[in-house]
């Protein structure tokens, strides 16, 4: 892995520089550290990160570029008639990758040799049964075209891999030399350093705001991309949802609204079960549970809210769903099909949201001053009126923060509406009909194998968009209020 | 009972109305208040003094069984309302809290607007029999409390928006709502500055023709202000217990002295 | 508000003696007793809850845990073997054998029940390859007694645990009515009997027709190498952030903006993530596709809110004095920080990301976007390189495709694994609380 030994080239250019930096400013104080600016070990540091932080920084954008680099000038040699009628040029992009992967594999195995991969008048039908016979996963004969632009991806690519290591021990080098050179007995080692840690800690910080880039960015490009395929006002207001499932072309229904009912029907189940129960236990555990209640069933909660999603989407899919089939299905009340329905997943989405509710309640009826309570107590109420009339109205906007919260929980939700809700769409009122919600079918759609450019598969960047900004608003608000309730009481 | 000769003429005046005897307190292993005898007259302000911890707001928590609400606390003795102990397993709590109502250190409105904030306690105890009836106990209340003319034309705004003072004359109307027949207050005037200090003052000494009040004060120029009887209270023993007058100018305990005159404390 | 205010009859109980409970009170008291009765109805509801939901794992789940197998001593000697082996179906000429001498451990046992070579294949699979391929690889143990174990199809495991009944039972080309007299016969000569199942544990996801031979170990293999690449992310990332925005920054747009955009990170949905990664390492960088170094990435990115929110919390209650003590001796603000803020700070931070960790072992959803699937589980990485970049699965995924599956031998392997699954939380929480109650300073 010559990237893992570029890393450590440049490690060891640094370990190399903290010594020499440390000498060197020990010798220009004459052997004595009391008369150094900063602590040698300083001197030290400043070197070694002079010579590893750029360094390792232009790798890290060398190798985000040199894909996009390559990409464009080895697509750029395929012409038009290259791509066969039934392709994209995306889809012989990466059968040019494979090919690629597969001859270097090829080559590594014995196989071939290096003269033979990069021969221009190679035997198309030898190069195929060659990488068939490295167990390279070709998928039909390789073309004249492909097998040139793979030659071109993989010379470019070797080249540009020993351009960037012959770069970034350059700098390396460079940035340690700077380093040695400030090495002198007044330089301000431990600024200097802890201006560059100060960076680091920045940088850290700001990793937070390049995911929400990386969300955003991710989803819109793929969401205007699916919106030139698809109109996007069918996708808002249509009242039908059927992709084909060829995966490419085919009339597919896309409309997001009969996804967007089940997702909000499954959620309001789950709040109608966890809203009253969570809140309740809040009431109970924070007002008239003794201590030693308190110190089991808060952990025993606390276990509810630790377990796995995957674990509530089995425990619907194989126990809640047929224990309701007996109750409602054929050979009871004869109102449901199947195991997986409406009731199902918001039963035991209802039950994964109870401590969630239930353990934000009890932080914002605790947040309530007791002086209200004394108060109330005072006049002569009993807890329950003190609670109903005092405790709830003060702690009213917190708990709409919380349940906004638990809302967006319950919409983002996948696991439990996967296995327990069913796969088939439908704008229906009957909770015990199985229907679907907008994160089941971003994993239906992106995890067959439709081609990534159809709009079977972008549909789910468009219904990612849809959610992400459904919970993002639902988060923002309740967050507002939560915070406000706060400070109401600090 | 401390008997000083010259408060004879104002005990025969008035009944007693609360009468504690060998009251012991106790907060998990800590006896916060010890052997206490006292007799709380009615339709007179009665400060209770003492250097801070010396267990006086406990005590005035035991007579309306606020301290009920902590766990780890134990009461002993015989504590009489009306010559009914207020201690009784047949006491519900509830009843008696509305028969001795109480006005806390720290103004503290309820959330709601100012006339739900006089009219919880009627409502709750079924005061009133209509919405008139209810109107009438607000308005009465509120010019009780001394801020009537303040607040009659923002009944519907929210209680906290008052001011400190404001917010706490508020707090002892919602209090005198509920009809009690004793009125406990927990340094009512801590939190508040001297103006307001001397308007809750002045509606105390008012409040002393209808009910029996009990006050517990840091401020002996307040005790000597407002109540007519003053128990000075140390270490939770009660040290003196006697005419307000009679305990400022001639104390007969050496530990009461010292701390009038600013020794202890 | 209440119906008191409108509520005729209420007579002012003014005077009344405080020993007597007035009607009033005492409807009070009542809704109060209700009112109590809610709460610990919903407390005893969600305790129900827990209670059926860990029972249905348990009993479900265990039995992943058993598995049928056959017990048969056998011998062949080295003119058997060289006659097997000059036949042309040679397979068939082992199976031969070992009829005969399964008969012969039958009879033994004094039973008698005829049987066929297809039944044996049914109940055992293909028991002739079997032993040709041990032979081959061991001709020394040629003409002495060997003890061969033989694991039983997953119908006959089926069949031990109550999925397959003789009443439901539909004849096929996998299992006949007869077959069962004949694996009755069988266990009762002690032939067939109840194992653990090892392969369980170790084993990797077998095909959609093989039940039995699935396996989670090459899952768990996969979520270990995730959660290294979390935690070598993860933990320095997150506190240095932390660091940053409790110690170092200055109130200003960028540090609210940070701050906003954490708190609501911790919010998104993690199907959020899936689509980030897949938009961004998969499509955009051409990482791997499977590859637990992408999982890593992309639970990295999830888990760290949480890691930052806790963080900050450990490093708000080391005291301010503290910090002042070490700016008082001349330290810099960077050295009171990491000499001595930090290190107090530690199990608290410690306890947060063992959490966090737990989190992000038990996620399932990102993981399928970016093709970590049960099904790419085949067999373990070699190599530790390998392990970050090979396609793989992890435990969740691994369960998931198993409940997806049509086969209902499966269910019981889904619900094992959650045991395994469960049981790793389990170990990470409780490390995380003995942490929090060794360490834990209150100032």
């Amino acid at each position: 892995m010559p990237i893992l030994w570029l890393v450590l080239i440049v490690l060891a250019l640094g370990a190399v520089g903290y010594i020499l930096g440390r000498q060197r400013a020990m010798a220009s104080a004459g052997g004595d550290a009391r008369h150094l600016h900063s602590l040698p070990s300083y001197y030290g540091s400043n070197v070694a990160i002079k010579a590893v932080v750029p360094a390792l920084v232009l790798m890290v954008i060398w190798l985000l570029v040199q894909p996009v680099y390559i990409n464009t000038h080895v697509s750029g040699m395929l012409s038009e008639t290259a791509i066969p009628d039934n392709s994209s040029r995306g889809l012989v992009m990466s059968e040019v990758r494979r090919t690629a992967e597969g001859l270097s594999n090829a080559v590594n195995q014995g196989l071939m040799t290096e003269e033979f991969a990069t021969s221009a008048r190679a035997d198309m039908a030898d190069v195929t049964q060659r990488l068939k016979d490295a167990g390279q996963i070709v998928t039909s004969e390789v073309t004249q075209p492909i097998m040139r632009a793979a030659q071109e991806y993989r010379v470019l690519s070797s080249s540009l891999q020993l351009y960037m290591s012959i770069a970034v021990i350059l700098l390396a080098l460079l940035g340690a030399a700077w380093g040695l050179r400030e090495s002198q007995k007044d330089f301000r080692a431990r600024n200097t350093v802890e201006f560059s840690v100060r960076m680091l800690l920045i940088g850290a910080a700001s990793i937070a705001i390049l995911t929400t880039l990386g969300i955003v960015l991710s989803l819109v490009f793929n969401t205007i991309e699916f919106f030139r395929l698809y109109p996007a006002a069918d996708f808002f207001f249509g009242l039908n949802w059927a992709p084909s499932f060829s995966g490419r072309g085919g009339s597919s229904d896309l409309g997001v609204l009969p996804l967007l009912w089940g997702t909000l029907y499954i959620s309001i189940v789950a709040l109608a079960v966890a809203v009253p129960i969570g809140l309740f236990a809040a009431i109970y555990l924070s007002e008239y549970a003794s201590s030693r209640v308190r110190s089991v069933a808060k952990p025993m909660l606390e276990v509810l809210a630790g377990i796995p999603t995957i674990v509530y989407g089995l425990f619907a899919l194989l126990t809640v769903g047929p224990m309701l089939l007996k109750v409602f299905g054929d050979e009871g009340l004869g109102i449901m099909q199947a195991g997986t329905a409406v009731m199902t997943a918001g039963l035991v989405m209802g039950i994964m949201l109870i401590p969630f509710v239930s353990s934000l309640s009890d932080d914002i009826i605790n947040a309530v001053p007791q002086s209200m309570r004394d108060g109330s107590y005072g006049l002569g109420a009993t807890k329950s009126e003190t609670i109903k009339q005092v405790v709830m109205p003060a702690a009213l906007p917190g708990i709409v923060g919380a349940v906004l919260l638990a809302a967006s929980r319950a919409i983002g939700e996948t696991m439990i509406v996967v296995l327990g809700a069913g796969a088939a769409a439908r704008l229906s009122l009957n909770p015990f009909e199985a229907m679907t919600t907008v994160t089941a079918k971003i994993v239906s759609q992106l995890t067959g194998d439709a081609d990534f450019a159809s709009p079977e598969a972008l549909v789910a960047f468009a219904l990612g968009m849809t959610l992400f900004v459904i919970t993002l608003g639902l988060n923002i608000f309740a967050l507002f209020i939560v915070r406000k309730y706060r400070e109401q009481y600090e | 009972m401390y008997d000083a000769p010259a408060s004879e003429q104002k005990v025969t005046q008035n009944t007693t109305k609360i009468a504690a005897h060998k009251v012991q307190v106790f907060y998990g292993d800590t006896h916060a208040i010890k052997d206490v005898d006292v007799q709380i007259e009615d339709k007179t302000v009665t400060a209770f003094i003492g250097p801070s911890g010396c267990g006086k707001s406990t005590f005035l928590r035991c007579l309306n069984r606020m301290n009920d609400t902590i766990d780890i606390c134990r009461v002993e003795g015989d504590i009489l309302l009306d010559g009914e102990d207020i201690y009784d397993a047949k006491v519900d709590p509830v009843q008696l809290r509305a028969k001795v109502g109480m006005v806390f250190q720290k103004p503290n409105p309820f959330p709601k607007s100012i006339y739900d904030n006089i009219a919880y306690g009627p409502r709750i105890h079924g005061l009133a029999k209509n919405k008139a009836d209810l109107d009438e106990i607000v308005e009465k209340s509120l010019r009780r409390g001394a801020i009537w003319d303040e607040v009659k034309d923002r009944l519907h705004a929210p209680g906290t928006g008052l001011s400190g003072g404001q917010q706490q004359r508020l707090c002892i109307a919602r209090a005198v709502a509920t009809e009690p027949e004793v009125l406990l207050m927990d340094e009512p005037c801590s939190a508040l500055d001297p103006i307001a200090t001397g308007q809750v003052e002045e509606l105390i000494d008012e409040l002393r023709e209808n009910y029996s009040v009990v006050i517990v004060t840091h401020s002996m120029q307040q005790a000597a202000r407002v109540s007519q009887k003053t128990a000075f209270f140390h270490l939770g023993n009660l040290v003196e217990y006697g005419e307000t007058g009679q305990i400022f100018t001639n104390p007969v305990d050496k530990r009461t002295e010292s701390y009038i005159t600013g020794r202890i404390g | 508000m209440t119906d008191a205010a409108t509520n005729p009859g209420a007579a002012t109980p003014r005077k009344s003696s405080l020993l007597t409970l007035d009607d009033r009170t005492r409807r009070r008291n009542a809704s109060e007793a209700r009112f109590k009765a809610y709460g610990i109805t919903a407390i005893a509801v969600a305790l129900f809850f827990l209670i059926v939901l860990l029972f249905s794992i348990l009993r479900s789940g265990l039995p992943a845990y058993t598995t049928t197998v056959a017990d048969v001593e056998f011998t062949v000697t080295q003119a058997q073997y060289e006659e097997a082996e000059s036949q042309l179906f040679k397979t068939k000429a082992y199976e031969q054998l070992f009829i005969a001498q399964l008969q012969d451990q039958l009879t033994e046992s004094g039973m008698q029940v005829e049987f066929d070579a297809a039944a044996i294949e049914r109940i055992m699979g293909k028991v002739g390859g079997n032993i040709r391929e041990f032979y081959q690889a061991n001709p020394d143990q040629l003409g002495q007694p060997v003890s061969f174990e033989l694991s039983s199809s997953s119908r006959v495991d089926g069949y031990y645990k109550g999925r397959v009944t003789r009443e439901g039972l539909q004849e096929s080309r996998f299992l006949q009515l007869s077959d069962l007299d004949l694996v009755d016969a069988l266990a009762e000569a002690g032939i067939i009997r109840q194992a653990f199942n090892w392969n369980f544990i170790t084993g990797a996801d077998s095909g959609v027709d093989n039940p039995g031979g699935a396996g989670i170990g090459a899952s768990v293999v996969g979520s270990f190498f995730m959660m290294l690449v979390v935690l070598f992310l993860a933990l320095p990332i997150g506190v240095a952030a932390s660091i940053y925005l409790e110690e170092f920054a200055p109130k200003n747009r960028w540090t609210d903006l940070i701050e906003v955009n954490i708190s609501n990170l911790a919010a998104v949905p993690s199907i959020v993530f899936g689509i980030l990664g897949l938009a961004v390492f998969i499509q955009f960088m051409h990482l791997p596709q499977s590859a637990p170094l992408v999982g890593g990435l992309v639970l990295t990115l999830m888990t760290l809110p949480t890691i930052i929110i806790s963080t900050r919390a450990s490093l708000k209650a080391v005291p301010p004095s503290i910090r002042d003590a070490a700016l008082g001796v001349g330290a810099s603000k960077m050295q009171a920080v990491f000499h001595h803020v930090l290190p107090l700070a530690m199990p608290g931070i410690l306890t947060g990301t063992i959490i966090g960790l737990a989190q992000a072992l038990g996620e399932t959803a990102p993981l399928l976007l970016i093709g970590m699937v049960g099904f790419v589980a085949r067999g373990y990485p070699d190599g530790i390189a390998a392990g970050f970049v090979d396609p793989n699965s992890a435990m969740p995924a691994q369960i998931y495709t198993w409940a997806a599956r049509a086969d209902v031998a499966f269910y019981e392997k889904a619900w094992g694994g959650i045991i395994i699954l469960l049981l790793f939380l389990m170990t990470m929480n409780i490390i995380a609380i003995i942490l929090r109650r060794r360490f834990e300073r209150r100032w």
